[in-house]
């Protein structure tokens, strides 16, 4: 239990949160992040190569 | 009976209809098509695993109440884990999304398993709202205070009344969530009925390779 504590102390969710303001955007720092990793997370999805796609056209061919 | 009475029976065409639109190869195939094998196609079923996680701590939080899961370690560790599987749930449909509108997957008639993902979607945030509106501490209080003036603004808030916490509560545990797993279930049927949307350089070429689900 009191490893868990000390791995929740690493991010400190009861203090005032952080925004980025920028003309008439207004976002939390935290949103973005989220934001920021599905974007990241879909083009590593469309590059990265599955396990064993070439084993397995090759065993079809 | 004879058999055109029972070849009239309304039981008996609603049978021969699915068992055509939905053979059991079809509903649980051996093999899928081999542009399957790209992790772009792994979001929807990600979709759909953290969506039974969801259910399932919901289930646990509306077995013990409140009480348990704002004060007792176990319950703050089941509330996290709804919170936590809600926005992976969140996540991945939305690389799903991105990605299926990529593909343009209502191609090919598939129009209703488009649209039944996009109604699951909109449903999605209105059960991720209501969870908002439902926590019962200060936080949940704060938020509904802010939404009522939205709410009302579109002539909704003398029937939807996000201040309502039991209102908010039904909705959010028995209205949206069976929406929600009925529409998915439609969408899942529809993927089996009409088969995982192919990539534009293949579709125009009807034949092609099948490989093994468990590969």
């Amino acid at each position: 239990m009191a490893f868990l504590f000390s791995i929740a102390a690493l991010v400190p969710l009861n203090s005032k949160g952080h925004y980025i303001h920028w003309h008439f955007i207004d976002i939390s720092v935290a949103n973005l992040i989220v934001i920021v990793l599905i974007v990241v997370t879909f083009i590593a999805a469309l590059l990265a190569p599955f396990p064993g796609r070439r084993r397995r056209k090759e065993s079809h061919e | 009976m004879n058999n055109a009475e029972i070849d009239r029976q309304w039981t008996t065409r609603l049978r021969r209809r699915v068992e055509g639109k939905l053979p059991p190869e079809k509903l649980l195939p051996d093999t899928q098509p081999s542009y399957v094998a790209s992790w772009i196609y792994v979001f929807g079923v990600a979709t759909l695993a953290s969506l039974g996680v969801v259910i399932a701590t919901g289930c646990i939080l509306a077995l013990r109440g409140p009480q348990w899961w704002h004060g007792s370690p176990y319950g703050h560790f089941v509330n996290s884990l709804h919170l936590w599987s809600v926005e992976i749930f969140f996540f991945t449909m939305v690389i799903h999304l991105w990605g299926k509108f990529a593909m343009a997957a209502w191609r090919g008639g598939r129009t209703l398993t488009w649209m039944t993902g996009v109604i699951t979607f909109l449903t999605s945030i209105a059960a991720a709202f209501t969870g908002y509106a439902s926590q019962s501490n200060f936080d949940s209080q704060w938020i509904t205070t802010q939404a009522k003036d939205g709410i009302n603004a579109t002539g909704a808030g003398a029937y939807f009344n996000v201040l309502n916490l039991g209102q908010m509560l039904m909705w959010h545990i028995v209205l949206l969530p069976i929406a929600a797993v009925l529409l998915t279930a439609l969408h899942v049927l529809m993927v089996r009925i009409k088969g995982v949307v192919p990539p534009f350089e293949d579709s125009a070429s009807p034949a092609r390779e099948s490989l093994p689900v468990s590969e």
